[in-house]
């Protein structure tokens, strides 16, 4: 059987996609609304499920896979709609063309976003059932691993990888290849694998999405990874946060191992590979590899020098190799389809593709992976369908808080490691937020400051303090009472910072503050000078007030305001008392006559 | 390292992860996190007994408690609620979300939980639906696309549901 086609040849298949997305969108409620329905109707259909396709901002996605080759994709399926696919489709045989992405008029948006994708790290998510390792196995699932195992050659396998051009997908970019060779060249028996499933920056979720749809890419990776350095164990280092990932995870590991694909003696040659999970308890700092060793080892995450690296000295004083989880998925691939293949999309200095994940303001949000080399013009305009407010949009934040927001001027860079820098942002993990004119950037850097500095885990005196000094004036700036010279002061505090931190956190923190002066001074020059947020977003400097014109005295903003500061009696304009009013923006969201104006 | 104001806790439980649970240091976070499930919090009556029967010193696991935001010291309501300020959330109006949940369950300036302890709020970094954003959770269920009167009802709701069980 091949997954995701057809179950046994003359039965449709359903597959509902339960990532977490699709969950929170309610597909839980679909998959037993269609368990119910096919129940009640005898009809000869199979369920199944399956991870995240990518396309978020249609969850939750139902796929029926029909014996004769037809496949369609319902989105947005909820138990109502279930009723009548079951009803019109499944028993019926007529689709309903409108709610698919193959119908009218989906199909063209569809066709944007996927148009330019090309899936390698994705290459099963949404597609196979993650639960069922025989689905992996149907997609040449642990066919690179046999190989590498029959050619027994670990130094193929790095020459491999460093053809291909891979480098770590966690946002640090070092070359895979040739961390691998470092590890591999460290002299002693034991080694370690890890995989750093601790995806820390708030908006982003690509790794999340491959832990829960694709699983098994991930250990053939590791277990391909371990056998090239001669390690036999792994620790997969995984955010609590994320409970569906590891519960697949952990399901994986047992399927692999009763397979022989993973354990003692894998595949009847020598080498065993033992791979065991650890959630993170809560902490971004250690994404830093040093103080992720830290955390495995039960203390306290907090990084140390390098050198000695990882590669000579890691998890318990031994050579210990990691890579995140996007760049173990890719590793399968690699090695099946050769270096050249993977080193032939991209530009000169960063090969493959990329997974990324856009939210924000943007109308296509979701899971995308590209070709290294397209412009960010394409994947947020054509990919992700631009704009979802109307308003233009102003920039993207790329490489969440160690990174940095490039403006719309400059969306014809290329996404390539090297130009993304250029910016002053960095590739990262992935994350894109998309802000249009709504977005205040003084806002968005003083949220990544209030972020990184709660984050810093104290080490050193510039991230532990000089991140609270540049909060405290942003803060500041925010709330009207900024002074000119706050901006050189930050710019000073922005450079010490990055020079006397020991770690990537601190290094980076104040990024985002620095591409923020840089390109959008003009907003900060507004707060500080004019004492007025062009987003109107900072509260403290907005005035609201009631239109006489339109108000209808509907009573409603009265009845909702928190402090009681609207009078007025009913079907006479209300006033708003300047004085005691909060500016919490209550009587403005229940206005159905848009007479809340804000200054 | 008890005080007082500790109530006499059923440490059998405990007595339960202690006597599976890995030894040495590598252990202290499955142990802390298992305490936690347990109790929901971490008592300090669990944290002493927990240290002489692992000889894991009470200051390292104090250390390792403090350090990770996943381990709270006090207890917690009965339902979590869990209001997202990632990037994402932020962008679409999470503080919004934030502060509208707190003030429906009438939350005191600097407490995080409810004065019947029914609810706990908690901000947290990222859960990973920001397509969906702004994004709340509550207790294992997550809801999307929230806005301050959306929030309203679904605070309305979880009141109800819990006065109905009283």
């Amino acid at each position: 059987m091949a997954p995701g086609t057809t179950a046994s040849g003359d039965t449709i298949r359903v597959v509902v996609g339960l990532g977490s997305c699709g969950i929170a969108a309610g597909a839980q409620d679909v998959k037993e609304a269609f368990e119910r329905l096919l129940g009640e109707r005898q009809l000869p259909v199979t369920l199944g499920v399956t991870g995240c396709i990518g396309a978020c901002h249609r969850e939750p996605i139902v796929e029926v896979y029909e014996p004769a080759g037809r496949h369609v994709t319902y989105a947005a399926v909820t138990p109502e709609r279930a009723a009548k696919i079951v009803e019109e489709h499944l028993a019926g045989g007529h689709p309903i063309e409108e709610w698919t992405f193959q119908g009218e008029p989906l199909k063209a948006e569809v066709d944007a976003y996927f148009g330019k994708q090309t899936r390698v790290a994705l290459r099963n998510c949404g597609v196979i059932d993650p639960e069922s390792i025989d689905d992996y196995l149907g997609r040449e699932g642990y066919k690179a691993l046999g190989q590498v195992l029959a050619d027994n050659s670990p130094e193929k396998v790095i020459e491999t990888l460093i053809a291909s051009g891979l480098r770590g997908r966690g946002g640090g970019g070092f070359p895979t290849g040739t961390k691998w060779k470092f590890t591999r060249a460290a002299p002693g028996p034991k080694k370690y694998i890890i995989c750093n499933a601790d995806e820390g920056d708030p908006g982003a979720f690509m790794d999340r999405s491959v832990l829960e749809g694709d699983p098994h890419a991930v250990l053939e990776g590791m277990a391909i990874g371990a056998f090239a350095v001669g390690a036999d164990e792994a620790y997969i280092y995984c955010r609590a946060e994320y409970p569906l990932a590891i519960k697949r995870l952990r399901i994986a590991i047992s399927q692999a191992e009763e397979r022989n694909l993973l354990g003692p003696g894998i595949a009847g040659t020598s080498f065993s590979f033992k791979v065991k999970i650890k959630e993170g308890a809560g902490a971004f700092v250690c994404g830093e590899e040093t103080a992720l060793i830290f955390s495995i080892e039960g203390r306290r995450g907090m990084p140390r020098k390098r050198p000695p690296f990882p590669a000579q000295e890691g998890l318990w004083g031994k050579p210990t190799n990691i890579n995140n989880v996007e760049t173990f998925a890719n590793v399968p691939w690699i090695l099946r389809n050769g270096g050249g293949a993977f080193a032939a999309m991209g530009t000169e200095k960063s090969k493959g593709s990329k997974v990324f994940a856009l939210a924000g303001k943007i109308k296509r949000g979701g899971l995308v992976e590209v070709p290294m080399g397209i412009t960010l013009r394409e994947i947020l305009e054509e990919v992700g369908g631009g704009s979802d407010t109307g308003k233009p949009l102003k920039a993207v934040q790329m490489g969440g808080p160690s990174g940095g927001c490039i403006p719309a001027r400059l969306f014809d860079t290329r996404v390539d490691y090297d130009e993304v820098t250029r910016t002053g942002a960095i590739m990262g993990s992935g994350g894109m937020v998309v802000m249009d004119s709504s977005s205040c950037m003084v806002d968005i850097a003083r949220f990544f400051l209030d972020f990184t500095q709660k984050e810093s885990c104290g080490k050193c005196t510039f991230c532990r303090v000089g991140t609270l000094r540049m909060l405290e004036i942003l803060e500041r700036i925010t709330q009207g009472k900024g002074k000119m010279e706050d901006l050189a002061l930050l710019e000073e505090l922005a450079v010490k910072i990055k020079e006397t931190s020991l770690c990537g956190l601190g290094q980076t923190a104040p990024n985002p503050v620095l591409t923020t002066l840089k390109y959008f001074r003009d907003e900060y020059e507004a707060h500080v000078v004019h004492g007025r947020c062009p987003a109107k977003v900072c509260k403290p400097l907005l005035t609201f007030s009631i239109d006489p014109a339109a108000c209808t005295g509907c009573t409603l903003c009265a009845r909702v305001c928190p402090v009681k500061c609207i009078s007025g009696e009913k079907k006479q304009t209300h006033v708003i008392d300047q004085t005691r009013c909060t500016k919490c923006s209550s009587c403005l969201e229940v206005c159905k006559d848009n007479a809340v104006v804000v200054k | 390292m008890a005080t007082q104001q500790e109530q006499k806790l059923d440490l059998g439980p405990l007595d339960q992860i202690l006597a599976t649970c890995a030894k040495g240091l590598e252990a202290t976070i499955p142990l802390l996190q298992g305490i936690q499930t347990t109790y929901g919090y971490l008592p300090m009556e669990a944290l002493v007994r927990a240290s002489a029967g692992t000889g894991i010193p009470e200051s390292h696991l104090f250390g390792v408690a403090t350090f990770y935001k996943q381990f709270r010291l006090r207890p917690v309501g009965k339902n979590m609620i869990k209001v997202c300020l990632g990037t994402a959330c932020h962008v679409q109006g999470g503080q919004r979300v934030h502060a509208v949940t707190r003030e429906s369950l009438e939350i005191g300036e600097r407490e995080d939980t409810t004065s019947d302890a029914l609810f706990t709020v908690e901000p947290v970094a990222c859960l990973g639906c920001c397509s969906l954003a702004p994004v709340v959770m509550v207790n294992e269920t997550t809801h999307g696309r929230l806005d301050a009167p959306a929030v309203r009802r679904l605070m309305k709701k979880l009141q109800k549901s819990e006065k109905k069980d009283a």
